[in-house]
């Protein structure tokens, strides 16, 4: 089973972190093995994930829009209809858990579309500890409701100007801080990203996605689905959905990425389908860089996938074909966006509005008796006025 | 024997400490950083460190970041970097270490990197982001070519990392003086001693101590219980404020003597 003892998808992953850290990764590590271990912690994850986050979410049959595309069964795992609106909660709840354990008293995150730094901002609430949240000021700009509910939840909100302004820029400077504060501070990082053990660990908490949409399908259909498919930034909501599958070898995985202005334009955070392999924030992994080994800024209209990295296991998933990736553009996302919110009447984010557009493409090459679960992994109302401005409503 | 080994051999000979001075390589522009290298040279600074612009420099605080920036705008680049090592090379026999985030040596690639490293002159390598543990690649190749690659400790290593550092390290080893991000501190923190004393139990290699020191009581208060001092942001942020005048090099080179008086 992956990864191995030092974090290693088949040579993704791993630990390229300033020496500083180490001690703190390795404290985590040894925290979160005996946790995974200790009947107790996980009652008590088990108990905030049903009672305060409002797990299980409903795997949803979403009728009209399987007729408009003409498949047999779409279903939606409502990710959205979580507290906090997105999966990022299932992480951040093992995360403050694990805080509390090792007696820190003060998290930090970093945020770009808002949606896991709302999910820290409000576990650090619950659980009474500090909280610094890190996000470029260019998201600070797009997605200012969700600044404005951090700062409700008692978190600071610290605006990142270095770089490309938006999630990269923001983890580095909460890896600057983590290295500053290493002894108090535990890092929430909010995807399958960075250093070992984050990505194995995130995917644990997030594979709660994954259990209950395969336990609700084979209950729903008596069988398994014929795809998975999910928006891939970091990669979370997609880890969280495959991993349980990952030995039911017909289920097939599919991540759809941002192309942003579109795949030749340079502008997109396609990692995956267009990036090379570097090492960033910790990891080895898909990177989007140039020839020398410098880090390109990535675009997407959903602050949520504008980032030049993905979470190791995806590399690893995509090298060895268990999963396969593909890209839709801001334009596309939008109609997938509204394709949602008219046909079913759920607004969805713009992350996984990328995933539900990603359906109309991929209907025209697939058996129309297929069964798809979509993980709708957080809700649209932090993107109305973004979209309000482009569709001119 | 490298450069860097003779220069400590020399140095304890003398009963003297290394002074190590930090600079990002085509900050304000490529010509000035050779320039300024020799001019180190010249002025006796023991060993050179040439950092190489990252994107995302992770434990760089704002003065070597913005630094960074600058040269990246100036398009230099690692090959750049090699070439003007090369040239210096013709004329001192000062050692030259690079800094540079694991990316841009990863890309270059990783094997073609040593060899070129090696061919231009440059006696070790310092990766902040790359622990031994990741290391294995770039060690193999290194050792091979006797290319020095320099690791880390910090004030959070455990005795466990300080005997696995000092077995992997070649040159000397980098402490660490602080948690935190590179740039100037009206402080160091106290126990560097006892953390330096502790890792003298384990190991003879020369131990440098960086991060942080920015006057020359700080140089003076290390250099009592290390073999060396780096410094780095306090020279950037000399360059900075002199990068438009035409005595740039001979200011930086001032402050530095002043430093390592």
């Amino acid at each position: 089973m992956l990864p191995d003892k030092k974090g290693h998808f088949n040579g993704f992953g791993g630990r390229y972190v300033p020496e500083t850290l180490i001690y703190a990764l390795d404290q985590l590590e040894r925290e979160y093995k005996k946790a995974k271990r200790d009947r107790a912690f996980r009652r008590e994850f088990n108990y905030y994930l049903s009672d305060y986050a409002g797990r299980p979410t409903p795997l949803y049959l979403a009728a009209n829009l399987s007729r408009y595309l003409g498949i047999k069964k779409v279903y939606l795992k409502r990710e959205d209809l979580l507290h906090t609106g997105a999966h990022k909660i299932n992480n951040t709840l093992g995360q403050i858990l694990l805080a509390v354990r090792m007696k820190k008293p003060r998290v930090i995150a970093e945020t770009g579309a808002g949606q896991h730094g709302v999910a820290t901002a409000t576990v650090a609430a619950r659980f009474g500890l500090k909280c610094d949240i890190y996000m470029g000021t260019e998201d600070i700009h797009r997605q200012e409701l969700n600044v404005f509910r951090m700062k409700l939840l008692g978190a600071r909100v610290i605006p990142v100007r270095s770089g490309s302004k938006t999630l990269k820029d923001a983890m580095t400077e909460a890896l600057r801080d983590w290295v500053t504060n290493v002894r108090t501070t535990h890092y929430i990082i909010g995807s399958v990203a960075g250093p070992h053990p984050y990505p194995e660990m995130v995917r644990e908490f997030q594979a709660v996605i994954g259990r209950e949409a395969r336990r609700q399908i084979l209950q729903k259909e008596k069988r398994l689905p014929d795809y998975l498919v999910a928006c891939v930034g970091g990669g979370s909501n997609a880890m969280g959905l495959f991993y349980p599958f990952y030995n039911d070898k017909r289920v097939k995985f599919i991540g759809v990425e941002a192309a942003g202005l579109g795949l030749a334009s340079g502008r997109h955070a396609a990692t995956l389908v267009k990036g090379g392999i570097g090492v960033l924030h910790g990891s080895k992994s898909g990177l989007l860089e140039d020839k020398f080994g410098q880090v390109e800024i990535a675009h997407s209209i959903a602050a949520g996938l504008d980032y030049p990295g993905v979470g190791p296991e995806h590399a690893y998933y995509k090298k060895t074909g268990r999963a396969t990736y593909a890209a839709v553009t801001d334009k596309e996302a939008l109609e997938g966006f509204k394709l949602l919110s008219e046909k079913e009447g759920i607004i969805p984010a713009l992350e996984p509005a990328h995933a539900i557009f990603y359906l109309t493409k991929l209907r025209r090459r697939i058996n129309k008796n297929s069964v798809i679960i979509v993980c709708l992994s957080g809700r649209g109302d932090k993107d109305t006025q973004i979209v309000a401005e482009r569709l001119r409503l | 024997m490298n450069r860097i080994e003779r220069k400590f051999r020399e140095l304890k000979r003398q009963k003297k400490k290394a002074f190590i001075a930090f600079i990002t390589a085509g900050y304000p522009n490529l010509s000035t950083t050779k320039k300024l290298l020799l001019e180190f040279a010249r002025i006796g600074v023991d060993i050179v460190e040439l950092g190489v612009p990252f994107s995302d420099p992770m434990a760089d605080g704002p003065v070597i970041q913005q630094a960074s920036e600058v040269a990246l705008k100036n398009k230099v680049n690692l090959r750049k970097i090699l070439k003007l090592v090369k040239e210096a090379r013709r004329v001192t026999q000062m050692p030259v270490c690079l800094m540079s985030y694991y990316n841009p040596i990863y890309c270059f690639p990783q094997d073609k990197f040593v060899r070129a490293a090696v061919d231009a002159g440059v006696d070790g390598v310092i990766v902040p982001d790359l622990p031994p543990e990741e290391a294995k690649g770039l060690l193999k190749t290194a050792q091979q070519s006797g290319l020095d690659i320099i690791f880390f400790l910090a004030p959070t290593s455990t005795g466990e990392r300080i005997k696995l550092i000092s077995q992997k390290t070649r040159g000397f080893i980098y402490y660490v003086s602080l948690t935190g991000v590179t740039g100037p501190r009206q402080k160091l923190p106290a126990d560097i001693a006892v953390n330096l004393a502790a890792i003298k139990r384990i190991t003879k290699k020369p131990v440098c101590v960086g991060f942080g020191v920015s006057s020359r009581a700080q140089v003076k208060q290390i250099t009592r219980v290390a073999d060396g001092v780096i410094v780095g942001s306090a020279i950037i942020k000399k360059i900075r404020e002199n990068r438009k005048r035409a005595d740039l090099v001979s200011r930086v080179s001032n402050f530095v003597l002043k430093l390592k008086a």
